[in-house]
């Protein structure tokens, strides 16, 4: 289990107005298997699961992954932690499923070969053997999701940061990503509108207006969000 | 029929797809060079019938890849009637023809060498000039994605004409091009930051 703490973070992005706050002095440590983040659209949830892949980076304090600070050692991190979007069409950046699932797989099979071989291995644990040679573009929406987590999980990281990877989803494909995603060995770090996915998770986050403002086991969390949102 | 065809690899075992990437991806690059230098009508449509007949022999059907390139060719037509209108049909024919073979025997490239191989040409292409500052695994990655914006671009340009066509404005053009600027480069944006997650080019 990856340790990932977060001291005194504050972020803030530039408009046309000045800088705007979108997360407040927030201090964390996240040692739980599966964690969940919901609130409201534009809370905070976004930007605080970026900080950890390096995606968005601090505009005060510190982000830890295993005592490595995500702003300077961002390869390392990265190597870590993945991260899957809400969007699959977005992520898949090869034609292939195999040449996607290969791309990954770059840094660690130097050789060609193994490294198809490999990559037709990783489509076959997560159900798409046979789906090698099809373009990204002929899936349906559950296998693009489920290839763009092949592609992430390929290379083993210890964590996996998810923003909403189900809302694209309809609903059968969203039972299915969220039965696999609680069931990684990695480290889960799931934002999410699902609540019932949530109340599955170990610990939940309630982040709204840039602050955590519950934070507890996942039913209690989201509970309360049900009964104040 | 998907644009996303034109940047598919399309496995066989012909003569083209038995040679190596970085052969094919030289004697494109001379092919281009030829094609351009050429002058005169006649050697454009020359260059036309002979890409084609290299893509037929590749085993694409291209009957698939002239409808996946419908956009393409509206756009090349437009281009062909602006010449024939300020430089007369000679030129407007070469012009037209020589971007067509072009095309024709780019997608020939890509349908007979899975891009893994053609970044691996690229990257061992470029090994050398590494003294000089250039990195070879991001060129070969640009290459690539290259490669796969051209399908992907003409996939969001029919998104957002049918979004035009449901609004009632086909016919303006601010409708269709500013939507499609838009998520171009939001696009390329979240397409950065997904190969930034992954660790790709790291």
């Amino acid at each position: 289990m990856s340790a990932i703490s977060l001291e005194q973070v504050t972020v803030r992005f530039p408009t046309h107005d000045g800088d705007v706050p979108v997360l407040h002095e927030t201090s964390l440590s996240l040692t739980e298997q599966r964690i969940a983040l919901v609130g409201p659209n534009g809370s905070g949830k976004s930007t605080l699961a970026r900080l950890l892949n390096g995606l968005v980076t601090p505009t005060t304090g510190r982000v830890l992954v295993d005592g490595l600070d995500v702003a300077r050692s961002g390869r390392e991190v990265r190597r870590r932690v993945g991260f899957v979007f809400t969007d699959p069409a977005a992520q898949l950046v090869m034609p292939t499923a195999r040449e996607d699932v290969a791309l990954s797989l770059r840094r660690t099979h130097r050789d060609k070969v193994d490294r198809l071989a490999a990559a037709d291995a990783v489509l076959a644990d997560f159900g798409l053997a046979g789906f090698g040679d099809r373009s990204v573009h002929g899936l349906s929406g559950g296998e693009r999701q489920l290839l763009a987590l092949a592609g992430v999980l390929a290379t083993a990281p210890s964590v996996l940061v998810a923003d909403e990877p189900t809302t694209l989803l309809d609903l059968g494909n969203s039972r299915r990503i969220g039965d696999l995603l609680l069931a990684l060995p990695q480290q889960l770090v799931l934002v999410t509108h699902d609540l019932e996915l949530a109340a599955r998770c170990d610990r939940a986050l309630l982040v709204r207006n840039g602050r955590i403002e519950h934070d507890g086991a996942a039913e209690d969390v989201v509970s309360s969000y049900r009964a104040t949102a | 029929m998907n644009a996303d065809l034109l940047g598919i690899h399309r496995p066989g075992d012909t003569f083209l797809h038995r040679q190596r990437a970085g052969t094919k991806l030289l004697a494109l690059m001379l092919a281009s060079v030829v094609v351009v230098v050429a002058s005169g009508p006649m050697s454009a449509v020359v260059f036309v019938i002979a890409a084609a007949a290299l893509l037929v022999w590749s085993g694409a059907r291209l009957g698939v890849t002239l409808r996946a390139m419908r956009g393409l060719l509206v756009m090349a037509a437009v281009l062909g009637a602006w010449t024939a209108w300020q430089s007369g049909w000679p030129r407007s024919v070469e012009v037209v023809g020589d971007l067509v073979a072009l095309v024709l025997l780019a997608t020939t490239l890509t349908v007979t060498t899975p891009v893994d191989e053609v970044m691996d040409a690229v990257v061992h292409g470029l090994r050398p000039f590494r003294r000089l500052g250039v990195d070879p695994e991001s060129v070969g990655l640009a290459f690539s994605l290259m490669l796969r914006a051209i399908p992907s671009t003409l996939s969001l340009a029919a998104e957002a004409r049918d979004a035009a066509v449901a609004r009632g404005l086909e016919r303006s053009p601010r409708a269709r091009l500013t939507p499609l600027v838009i998520r171009v480069v939001a696009r390329a944006r979240e397409t950065g930051d997904a190969l930034h997650a992954r660790g790709v080019g790291d």
